[in-house]
């Protein structure tokens, strides 16, 4: 069998295992999904009209607000979905099968492909059903074509797949479940200081540079733009070179983890 | 005595066999803390061979390195006619390992557990369902196998950790302290399923802190002391070293025990306890002549236990004692 066609196998059967504890745990998924959409209802229903009134220069209702913060909703709900991939990374090295695992001739890298793609498909999963809630509650997308829903799913996975591998390698470097949902926190509070919710521009000036040179902001932005036509500009690249940026160093930093002798 | 040509090796009875497992010099230390030593091996295929040795001598270490999960410092080793360093992988698809924590995976059931051997090992899914149910009913688990690997006792979790072990038909298989743990009913039917391993021709390779268990399983034991082998052997061979068998009769009446002690010659005395301690090797003939000599004299000893060598007496042997740490001087103790 080749070297590929190993790894294609080996990583299928490694994806098909966490496949399987997602589905028969589901709760930690779940739970992970409460967040988004609890902030979702709370800034519309609670903070709404407030919210509302400070953008688009005071003229906005709250069905304009709902429209501003979905996208970031969505990315939100992305951080949130990879908390869970770090801890499962983190439970499952202490468990004695990946010892097992590590003493087959499989192929070295198919654990973490495996965990990695699961996880990816949640949160595909994820900003389905936390998408399904918005439309529920009455967002709509105003006039985007094919093209840019396509971009949007693509620029979604893509961040999910760079997020992924970052979650992945702070499950590998945290000694257990508590660890590694503590040191992936960013990965949710880091939205929250983005444009997710209110402009960069309506920040406090000493602000404004945390949340625009963080990753979330530009795909925040460029989200935005593909499903509600807001100007891009060089978001888009932006977003693009942070995903791609951050999946590299997350698969060295993983692969290196993994590959160390365990202890 | 000059060493056999190297890939071969010599079974207890004198017959030629290929080599499965040879290791020199292996090291390997934990900062400034050396865990192996330099350690040599050679195990001959198709025999049972035990590393024994208290917790923390390094046995684990020595599984962890041979099967590949660690690399060594120094030393090396072929496993299986592949070197360690050079061909892991190769090695990897020759053994299994059933380390001494579980390696199931508890979320699945039991079932699922085999058949993701099966899908790793790149059986058809017809072999591999077919391999797994084989294994699940050979191993007592058919009943279980629907239920969550968690779920299951600690003999079940090992059974099924050997039954996931042999989906790839390895022909060296290592056991590290398979039995730690288990009540003594499973103990004994992890010995039989290990006896009937070797059978097949696989090689086994266990590791154990009891002197019992090698004795019951392995063809060659080794005694690994401080990171190295301090004794290899037989299980007669090691026996041999000790000399710690002897019979041991308390007694509550200090009339009957002195009379004993006059009746029993070569007996050490016990004054406190009113026990006495005869050299024995714990034979049914030996304790015959000790319970004849006791009742020519008409006397009944209160208690009589039989003390066969252990590891204990192993390491006393070997090491001299001198791994014991002095026990601190009581009175200074408490006057300080």
């Amino acid at each position: 069998m080749s070297s590929l066609s190993l790894a294609v196998r080996d990583s299928s059967t490694m994806l098909r295992r966490n496949l399987l504890h997602a589905r028969r745990y589901p709760s930690l998924t779940l739970n992970l999904l409460l967040t988004p959409v609890m902030l979702l209802l709370l800034f519309v229903y609670v903070f709404g009209d407030t919210m509302s009134a400070g953008i688009g220069g005071g003229a906005a209702d709250r069905s304009e607000y709902l429209a501003y913060i979905v996208p970031g909703i969505l990315l939100l709900t992305i951080g949130g979905t990879t908390i869970g991939s770090a801890v499962s990374v983190a439970t499952d090295m202490t468990e004695g099968i990946i010892a097992r695992f590590r003493t087959m001739a499989i192929h070295r890298g198919s654990v973490l492909i495996g965990h990695v793609v699961g996880s990816v498909l949640q949160c595909v999963m994820s900003v389905v059903l936390v998408g399904a809630v918005a439309v529920a509650i009455g967002f709509r997308s105003t006039d985007a074509t094919v093209l840019e829903w396509i971009l949007a799913v693509g620029l979604l996975t893509l961040v999910s797949l760079a997020l992924t591998w970052i979650a992945v390698g702070m499950g590998l470097s945290s000694p257990n479940a508590e660890a590694a949902s503590n040191s992936a926190m960013p990965l949710m509070v880091l939205p929250l200081l983005s444009s997710a919710f209110v402009p960069v521009d309506a920040m406090p000036g000493w602000f404004r540079p945390i949340a625009e040179y963080q990753p979330f902001t530009p795909a925040i932005e460029t989200l935005r733009g593909l499903l509600l036509g807001t100007e891009i500009g060089h978001n888009g690249w932006l977003a693009v070179a942070w995903c791609v940026g951050l999946a590299v160093l997350g698969y060295v930093w993983s692969r290196s983890l993994f590959d160390r002798d365990p202890k | 005595m000059p060493s056999s040509v190297m890939p071969m090796s010599k079974l207890g009875d004198g017959r030629q066999s290929p080599t499965a497992l040879a290791a020199t010099g292996l090291r390997k230390s934990y900062g400034d803390k050396t865990v192996l030593d330099g350690i040599d091996l050679n195990i001959p295929a198709g025999s049972v061979f035990a590393l024994l040795g208290p917790n923390g001598a390094g046995k684990t270490t020595a599984v962890k390195i041979l099967s590949t999960l660690i690399t060594a410092d120094g030393g090396r080793a072929e496993v299986a006619g592949h070197d360690l360093a050079a061909d892991a992988q190769a090695v990897r698809a020759a053994i299994g390992v059933t380390g001494q924590f579980s390696a199931v995976d508890g979320l699945i059931t039991g079932e699922e557990n085999m058949l993701l051997m099966a899908d790793l090992h790149h059986l058809s899914k017809r072999e591999g369902r077919r391999v797994a149910a084989e294994l699940l009913e050979r191993f007592d688990l058919t009943e279980a196998a629907k239920k969550p690997a968690a779920t299951y006792s600690g003999g079940m979790r090992r059974r099924l950790d050997i039954a996931m072990t042999l989906v790839g038909s390895p022909r060296i298989i290592f056991l590290d302290e398979p039995t730690t743990g288990l009540d003594p009913r499973s103990r004994h039917s992890m010995w039989g399923i290990i006896r009937e391993l070797v059978t097949g021709g696989v090689t086994v390779f266990l590791t154990t802190q009891y002197l019992e268990e090698a004795d019951e399983l392995a063809d060659r034991i080794a005694v690994l002391h401080d990171g190295r082998i301090a004794a290899e052997g037989s299980a007669e061979e090691l026996k041999r070293i000790v000399p710690g068998g002897h019979v041991r009769l308390r007694f509550t009446d200090p009339a009957a025990y002195r009379s004993a002690a006059s009746a029993l010659h070569g007996a050490t005395r016990d004054d406190d306890a009113l026990a006495l301690q005869l050299p024995s090797d714990g034979s049914q003939r030996a304790l015959r002549s000790v319970l004849d000599r006791l009742d020519s004299a008409g006397i009944e000893a209160d208690e009589l236990t039989v003390h066969t060598p252990d590891l204990d007496d192993v390491f006393f042997a070997l090491t001299g004692g001198t791994d014991i740490p002095h026990q601190p001087n009581q009175p200074e103790e408490t006057v300080r």
